[in-house]
């Protein structure tokens, strides 16, 4: 049967429905039928998503508009709702991450695609790629009995009293805090952004390095000069990717940012954020307007990561394509 | 000249050292959290964790048993409906698609894929939890498939596509159809590939726990069938840690340590899979 059809194709494009018939016949078209249905699928989840949870915040976007996004009150009492305090400690946190995270990342990412011979780079990618594996709640957890207490008896001293006429260090701290969730989000994201920048800075071509050395350079200059600058739309794309995981990232956060949703300029002061807020109240919301403003939340948080994850694909493709077309 | 030259030298075997510190205290990073939960989490961990409900709270002992069935059930169905989908999807972006389409469902697996955990679980309890009216099983399954199944799509569609051409031509060339080389030579040259994108998808979703806070929620005892609230070891470990008794936060410890073995064995064996290569020579 199956010699049949073969046949038939090689004999010339066969009439619309009696190619569809003969391939029905041999299993070909309802494969693709039945695949192509769990293909769809995939589409089909993320448009419902989208639209569900579009439709779901509909009662606060209508009543609040673009105020809920420069209100500070957080009132369920009287059903009064502004996320100012969730954004902001969901910013102040990712970028807090993103300033510990992004020289350390980079610099390990230099010295496994640059220094290290392939066999060692290969076995700490491997360890890189099992901490990326680690769950958030796990890094909660650490965070909960180890960064918390590290913080209130030794980094706070240490900051405080030194620089505690900045307003960034002043006050008192409880241990929970922005600056908790920045340095455990930083050791969260730092994997994403190493693994990331490895493949970038390793697909930079070999006569770059080459022609820096020859005129001179010594070996982290032409690394510095000329690698990474190379590559550097690419790592730039490593970190967008890590900040798309820093707003988005809840147990961890949850756990060490001590969910009161006010705004202060002290990094020890406790903080909420988006995530968070969510994960602690979505179970006890009651009514409508208290619901489907977290849902909104949800739907701002899905929005950023949404476009910060396209613009960091972006950007590695640029990267390791123009790695590829100077290779040519 | 001389002094400038070796100034520079300096700094580079200062930058290339800096850098190698970088990667040191990173990976050393995962040393010391398996260590800290082996130390915490082993002296915590006995018979009584696996096999006994938890107790009230005041009371010391009793352990997890139901947490760990919980998410043993949850883990299943989730791998029941993730991984069909997410596998039949890829045969068909690597096989059958046209371009137009194809380009969209990689978009969609995409878009899906970079959601953040907490809004997989709102819009799973907006699909689920409300028109059911309770907390389940089948929506904390629902929610952890829904991250299955982009991994699985993109992973199947790349393992696929990296079967040399030579074995498809040489299939059709032999009379078989289309559906008959992709069930019977392309799918099994690059089988081992495919189990482990499914393996590293599975070790995925078994430490999340934010999708599950309000969909599997949560439950002091067994839970019997799959319509009722669950507990998970992840929310458990959540609940435990956040909670102010001494003796939760020692479970909570035993918890991290057997979830995160499971999750790293996991990992590490697929990743050996893996690196023993795909059972085709690549052309």
């Amino acid at each position: 049967m199956a010699t049949t059809s073969t046949t038939l194709k090689g004999a010339g494009p066969a009439t619309g429905s009696r190619a569809f018939f003969a391939k029905l016949r041999n299993g070909d078209e309802i494969a693709r039928l039945i695949t192509m249905v769990f293909a769809a699928t995939v589409v089909l989840i993320t448009v419902a998503l989208v639209l569900e949870l579009w439709t779901n915040s509909a009662l606060p976007r209508h009543k609040f508009g673009l105020h809920f996004f420069v209100t500070e009150t957080w009132d369920p009492i009287m059903d009064n709702y502004g996320a100012l305090p969730f954004v902001y400690g969901t910013l102040v946190t990712s970028i807090m991450a993103l300033v510990i995270a992004v020289p350390l990342g980079i610099g390990a990412a230099i010295f496994l695609a640059e220094l290290a011979p392939p066999r060692i780079s290969d076995t700490l990618q491997f360890f890189i790629d099992l901490l990326a594996a680690v769950p958030s709640v796990i890094y909660g957890l650490l965070g909960v009995f180890i960064v918390v207490p590290l913080m209130r008896m030794v980094i706070y001293p240490a900051l405080n009293k030194p620089f505690g006429f900045l307003s960034i260090f002043k006050g008192p701290s409880y241990g929970v805090g922005f600056l908790t969730a920045g340095i455990v989000l930083a050791i969260m994201v730092i994997p994403y952004i190493i693994s990331v920048s490895r493949e970038v800075l390793l697909s930079v071509p070999r006569d770059q390095r080459e022609a820096a050395l020859a005129l001179g350079s010594t070996r982290w200059e032409s690394t510095w000069k000329v690698v990474v600058p190379f590559a550097k739309t690419g790592i730039m794309g490593s970190i967008f990717l890590a900040l798309a995981r820093a707003l988005g990232e809840t147990m961890a956060v949850t756990m060490v940012i001590g969910n009161t949703p006010k705004i202060a300029a002290s990094l020890f002061a406790p903080g909420y954020s988006i995530a968070a807020v969510i994960a602690n109240e979505f179970t006890e919301a009651t009514g409508d307007l208290y619901l489907q403003s977290l849902i909104e939340l949800g739907l701002v948080l899905f929005l950023l990561t949404f476009i910060l994850n396209g613009l960091a694909r972006v950007l590695i493709i640029v990267t390791t394509q123009k790695g590829s077309t100077v290779n040519a | 000249m001389d002094a400038r030259l070796r100034w520079r030298k300096f700094v580079s075997n200062f930058m290339l050292a800096m850098t190698g510190v970088c990667a040191v205290v990173s990976v050393l990073v995962l040393f010391f959290i398996l260590g800290y939960l082996l130390f915490n989490g082993g002296t915590s961990i006995n018979w009584d964790f696996f096999t006994k409900l938890p107790k009230p709270v005041g009371e010391t002992g009793g352990g997890m048993s139901n947490a760990i069935v919980g998410s043993a059930k949850i883990l299943l169905l989730a791998s029941l409906i993730g991984v069909p989908i997410g596998f039949l999807g890829g045969v068909y972006l690597a096989e059958f698609s046209g371009k137009g389409m194809a380009s969209v469902v990689r978009y969609a697996a995409d878009l899906l894929n970079g959601v953040p955990s907490i809004v997989i679980g709102i819009f799973a309890y907006s699909l689920m939890v409300l028109p059911m009216k309770h907390f389940s099983a089948y929506a904390g399954s629902f929610a952890l498939s829904l991250m299955m199944i982009p991994i699985t799509l993109r992973s199947t569609e790349e393992f696929l596509k990296s079967v040399p051409r030579m074995l498809r031509e040489g299939a059709m060339a032999l009379g078989a159809s289309k559906w008959k080389t992709i069930a019977t030579v392309i799918v099994p040259a690059a089988y081992r590939g495919i189990v482990t994108a499914i393996l590293l998808a599975l070790a995925r979703v078994a430490g999340e726990t934010a999708p599950l806070l309000f969909t599997a929620f949560g439950n002091r005892f067994d839970s019997r069938g799959w319509s009722q609230p669950t507990a998970t070891l992840p929310v458990m470990i959540y609940t435990y840690a956040v909670a102010p008794y001494e003796d939760w936060h020692r479970q909570a410890w035993a918890a991290g340590l057997v979830l995160l073995g499971l999750i790293l064995v996991i990992n590490i064996v697929a990743r050996t899979i893996l690196s023993r290569g795909i059972a085709v020579p690549r052309s």
